[in-house]
Parts: structure tokens; C-alpha cells; sequence
């Protein structure tokens, strides 16, 4: 065995210790230990990514203690895995260092370790669900990652936040809740936890025509819960409050990387626990498909009806939880290879939104409401332009990463073979163009020059580069994220294609 | 329908117990009262795993008085997952409860949407 094949033992051990050493440690150093083993563990997961994809194994399992298969605990690497988790640490460590500034303001100055706590501690956990093999360590995990989260909502000690750290934790558990008593059924229904062996006896249990209602309750139940948690459509109540109040780098996190966590288990149970070709021909996916399409509309026509530019931006992620599940509903591997792509593509352009919507309402006098938004993008500009980037990708325009995802949606709908097709395009034409209703408004908005008086009467300030060095260079990395998603789009289908066929 | 159900009479219960923790963790308004509905489902699920772990007539799996073969030992495994999940269930219900009091400390009352209302007229 390669030595580079420890990497994703090593790296969720590492964000895991280092969360327990930043505990002893004051707020500053706290912030230094967490850069440095993102980006470490971001270099260690690229390494691993070239190495799989240099070798040609496609994946490899990882055995956790030395004991074989049905009894010890297993880790499993492959292309997708590793590419996840290279992604994940990208956009952690820009939104840490895009929210840095303003997290002065945020977090009362001896809370700052604990922060970085959190951020460790959800670094680690998201890791361990994207590597694990084995599903009540996914469970474990799922719970870790849902305190984090809410350390990370309720941190700001404001009223607001700690509702909405209530709010997160209430559905949080009911889905956990459903995903336990799932892993139980399917504990009791298989007499395995390890994702591979539950394969085995499902396929078993699939081909002896025993026990089909358990199954489909099993699978049923999991999958609800894993929704609740990544704020599919009906269960999305506590996604404005918990994005729109929270640290500016906690609201990116949030929307970009907590939901995505649950996203890939689901993908991950959906092909390596269940079985793509039993999963694809259910009524599971045509429910999660409807629920899909109706978040995409009610998304987007709520964020229309938003005052306030960051409780817009998380609507905006309802509207895209919705598309990424519509790509799971299509049941073909052409809407999964959409759906995986725009987990990438939102995940790089939401952290975009939200921080660079907090660059301009720093020259707004700290307002979060339209009307003092008005020329936010003149009194500075390096927020203007990722603004204006960001809409652009979620809207759909060439160039950017939200416009290949949308392409790649529109050909998988076109390659199904059943009703699908129609309410597809339909619902995809629809809510792009509320997208554009909701983003371009704000974009013009905050390109509109503003009253010289009434700027002058409120005191806005007005920033330059010069100012905000720090700020200019999270722009400049988002945007860079985004057009390499946009541009080189090939090479990343073929490998999420590739990463898949893997992944059973 | 009765003679499946009576034989796993356990497994129904907690199933019940579950659906009940459930309604009371999603549609009361007092938070003690959901933490309770959520204390109440984690139980059932422990409840449903060392249904599914006992296997009647047979011993704990500790090895006193020298038996070696599995065939006289329950299944060990849902009760290290029921131990696994009791960590979690507690440190989840500690969190939950400090953010209770600190709703609390600031609002004087237990019900969420009180709270929720209050904090629209703030206009925060």
C-alpha cells in the first residue's frame, strides 16, 4: 500500500486534533492552526486525488484497525472522494478568510479559539462522511457535524441567532432522528453496517422478492431524513434565519458545505448501500424529483419577495438544494453527474454571494434592507464585481460554473426515458428566469448610483482596494473557482463520471 | 396482522414510541417539551435495537464459565450501538437545553413562536 493512501485517515484525524489543540489556545493562534491544516489537508487531498487518478485503481478501501471487512470499520477513497474533499477545504479556507474582517465585530474577541474550534470540528466531520464506509460512523458523524453547524449559527450572541440555532437543531434532529431509526432497520433487515456488505444482502434480498416493503420504508425513511437536514423544499423553514443572521463565514460555510455533506451521504447510500439500478426504477426519486422542482419555484419566488440581501441569498439556496435534487430524481446517471456538478458550482458561487453581499453592506452602514443597498457597488467596488460575478453563475450566463450545471441538467432531462422530460425543462426555464428576476434586480440595485445626500446623511464609507487587501484576494480566488468550474468544465464531468462508476 | 405483531411486540412499541417522539419534538411550542419528544424517539430507537440485538433464552456475551460458541450469546453489536448513540442523544440534549436557558435568560418564556414573534417586532 502507498503511503499516500493514509491521506484520508490522516486528514480527518488532523482537523480533529486540531480543533482539541485550538481549545488551549488563544483566539489568533486558533486562527493560524485552523489555515494552516485546511490548507494542509486541501494539499494532502489533491495529492491523493493525483495519485488515484495516476494509478488508475479507481478507489480502494481502508481498513480502520486492522480487522477485515464485516467486522472492523472501514474508510473508502476514490476519485470523487478525494476530489470532494480537495473541494471542500478550497472553499473553507477562503470563506474563513473572506469573513476574517468582520468576524471582529461578530464574535466577541475571547469566543474567537472556540470558533475555530467549530470550524475544525466540522472540517473533520464533513471528511468522515464523505470517507466512510461504514453507516452508523456516517451517523456518528451526521451529529457531529449538526452541533458544529449550530456553534457556528449561534456564536453571534444575539436573540436572532440563538432562535435560529434553535430552529436548525429542531429539524436537524428530526432528520437525524429518521436517518438512526434507518440505519437500524437496515441493521436489522442485513445484519451489516458497512455499506458494502449491505449491498451484498440487499441484492440478495432484491433477487429472493422477500421483504420489498421494509426496504422501500428503509430506503423511504433515510432519504427523508438526509432531506430534512439538506433543506429540501417543505423542510426548509430554518434555512433564512440560520444563513441570513449568522458570522458572514458561517453563513458561507453553511449554505455551501454543511448541506453538501448530507448531500454526498445521500449519493453515497443511494449507490454504495442500496444500489443505483434498484434506487433508479423506485418511486423514492419521483417524490424527491417533485419535491426538487417545487423548491425550485418556491425558492426563487421567495427570494423575490426579500428585503433583506442575505435571507434573498438563502432562499436562493433553497431554489438550489431543489435543482440538485431534481438531478437525483431523473434517476439516470446523466441527472447525478448535474446533480454532483452543481453541488460543486453552487457550493464555490454561494460562499461568493455571501461574502462579497457582506463587503457591501459594510459601506451600507451594516444594512442588510435594499433601499441602503443603492450603490453599494461604487463605494466598493471589489464587492460589486464578486456580486455581480456570483449572480451571473446562478443565473446561468456562459463562462461560469452555474451555466455549465444548468446545461448539464437540461441534456440529462432530455436523455430520460419517461414523463420527466417535460416538467424538467419547464420548471428549469421557469426558475432560471425568477434567478434572474431576483439577482439581476439586486445587481442593478447596487449598480445604481445613490442620493450624494443621502449617502452623506447616513455616513456611508466608501473602500478601496487599497483598504481591503485581504477581502480583494477572496474575490479574486472565488471568481477563480468559478471560472475554472466554468471553463474546465470537461475534465471535472469526466472525472464526477468516472468517481461514480466508482462509487458502488 | 396479529401474529406478526405479537411476536415482536417490542419492535411495535418502540415504532410507537418513535412516531410519538416525533409529533412532540415537531408540533410542540414549549422547547422543554421538545426536548422531551426528542429524548423520547432517540429511547425508541435504542428500545427497537436491543429488540433486534436479544434473543431470548440466551446469555449476555461475556464469557464467565468458559462457553465459546456464539450460538449461546445474544448479538453484542446494538448494544455497543445503543451505548454509541446514547453519547449522542446526550450531548445533543446538553446543547440543546443551554440554548433553552439562553432563550430564556433573554425572553422569559419557553414558547418558540413567542420568541419568534418578539424578535419580528424588534425588527432585528
Amino acid at each position: 500500500m502507498a503511503f499516500v493512501q493514509n491521506v484520508p485517515f490522516f486528514s480527518i484525524m488532523l482537523s480533529m486534533f486540531s480543533g482539541i489543540i485550538s481549545a488551549v489556545l488563544p483566539g489568533k493562534w486558533a486562527r493560524r492552526l485552523n489555515t494552516l491544516v485546511v490548507t494542509v489537508v486541501a494539499l494532502m487531498s489533491g495529492w491523493l486525488l493525483w495519485f488515484i487518478i495516476r494509478s488508475g485503481i479507481g478507489s480502494y478501501t481502508y481498513m480502520m484497525g486492522h480487522f477485515p471487512a464485516p467486522w472492523g470499520n472501514e474508510i473508502r477513497a476514490g476519485v470523487l472522494e478525494a476530489g470532494m474533499a480537495l473541494f471542500i477545504c478550497v472553499i473553507m479556507l477562503i470563506s474563513i478568510l473572506g469573513g476574517r474582517k468582520p468576524l471582529n465585530d461578530e464574535v466577541e474577541h475571547s469566543k474567537h479559539n472556540i470558533y475555530f474550534i467549530l470550524c475544525d470540528m466540522l472540517l473533520s466531520s464533513l471528511l468522515a462522511l464523505i470517507y466512510t464506509n461504514d453507516l452508523f460512523t456516517a451517523y456518528v458523524f451526521v451529529e457531529i457535524n449538526t452541533i458544529a453547524a449550530a456553534g457556528l449559527i449561534m456564536i453571534r450572541q444575539n436573540g436572532r441567532c440563538i432562535e435560529a440555532a434553535v430552529r436548525y437543531m429542531i429539524m436537524s434532529l428530526l432528520g437525524s432522528g429518521l436517518l438512526l431509526m434507518g440505519i437500524c432497520m437496515l441493521y436489522s433487515l442485513t445484519g451489516h453496517l458497512l455499506m458494502s456488505n449491505i449491498r451484498l444482502e440487499i441484492a440478495a434480498i432484491m433477487d429472493a422478492g422477500t421483504y420489498q416493503v421494509p426496504v422501500l420504508i428503509t430506503i423511504g425513511v433515510m432519504t427523508v431524513g438526509l432531506a430534512i437536514k439538506s433543506a429540501l423544499f417543505p423542510f426548509h423553514s430554518w434555512v433564512p434565519d440560520a444563513y441570513g443572521y449568522s458570522t458572514v463565514s458561517s453563513g458561507a460555510i453553511l449554505s455551501s458545505l454543511v448541506s453538501k455533506g448530507y448531500l454526498f451521504l445521500l449519493i453515497k447510500i443511494f449507490y454504495r448501500v442500496i444500489g443505483f439500478e434498484y434506487i433508479s426504477g423506485s418511486h423514492i426519486l419521483s417524490i424527491l424529483f417533485l419535491f426538487g422542482l417545487c423548491g425550485m419555484i418556491f425558492g426563487s419566488a421567495s427570494a423575490i419577495w426579500e428585503s433583506n440581501i442575505r435571507r434573498m441569498i438563502a432562499f436562493s439556496s433553497v431554489a438550489q438544494i431543489g435543482y440538485i435534487y431534481m438531478g437525483f430524481g431523473l434517476g439516470t446517471e446523466e441527472g447525478m453527474v448535474a446533480a454532483v456538478f452543481h453541488i460543486l458550482a453552487h457550493g464555490a458561487t454561494k460562499a461568493l454571494l455571501f461574502i462579497s453581499a457582506s463587503g457591501l453592506m459594510e459601506v451600507s452602514g451594516d444594512s442588510t434592507d435594499f433601499f441602503d443597498l443603492t450603490g453599494a457597488a461604487y463605494r466598493n467596488r471589489t464587492a460589486g464585481v464578486g456580486f455581480l460575478v456570483g449572480s451571473l453563475s446562478m443565473v446561468g450566463i456562459p463562462l461560469f460554473s452555474g451555466f455549465v450545471s444548468k446545461l448539464l441538467f437540461a441534456e440529462a432531462a432530455v436523455l430520460v426515458p419517461n414523463w420527466k422530460l417535460l416538467p424538467t425543462l419547464i420548471v428549469l426555464a421557469i426558475s432560471t428566469i425568477l434567478n434572474a428576476i431576483y439577482f439581476l434586480k439586486t445587481v442593478i440595485r447596487i449598480y445604481s448610483p445613490a442620493d450624494p445626500a443621502v449617502v452623506a446623511e447616513k455616513g456611508f464609507k466608501r473602500l478601496h482596494l487599497r483598504q481591503q487587501k485581504l477581502f480583494a484576494m477572496t474575490m479574486v480566488l472565488f471568481i477563480l473557482v468559478n471560472l475554472v468550474l466554468g471553463v474546465t468544465s470537461q475534465p471535472v464531468i469526466r472525472l464526477i463520471e468516472q468517481g461514480l462508476h466508482h462509487f458502488a | 396482522m396479529s401474529e406478526h405483531i405479537f411476536p415482536n411486540i417490542g419492535e411495535a412499541v418502540a415504532m410507537i414510541l418513535f412516531g410519538i417522539g416525533f409529533a412532540n419534538l415537531l408540533f410542540q411550542k414549549n422547547l422543554i417539551k421538545k426536548i422531551i419528544g426528542f429524548n423520547i424517539m432517540d429511547t425508541a430507537i435504542f428500545l427497537f435495537l436491543a429488540e433486534n440485538g436479544y434473543i431470548s433464552g440466551r446469555m449476555p456475551p461475556i464469557v464467565v464459565d468458559g462457553i465459546q460458541e456464539t450460538t449461546h450469546y445474544i448479538n453484542p453489536i446494538p448494544g455497543g450501538l445503543v451505548l454509541t448513540g446514547i453519547v449522542v442523544s446526550v450531548s445533543v440534549s446538553a446543547l440543546m437545553l443551554s440554548l433553552t436557558v439562553r432563550l430564556y435568560r433573554r425572553y422569559r418564556t419557553l414558547d418558540l413562536d413567542e420568541i419568534s414573534a418578539r424578535l419580528r417586532k424588534e425588527g432585528l
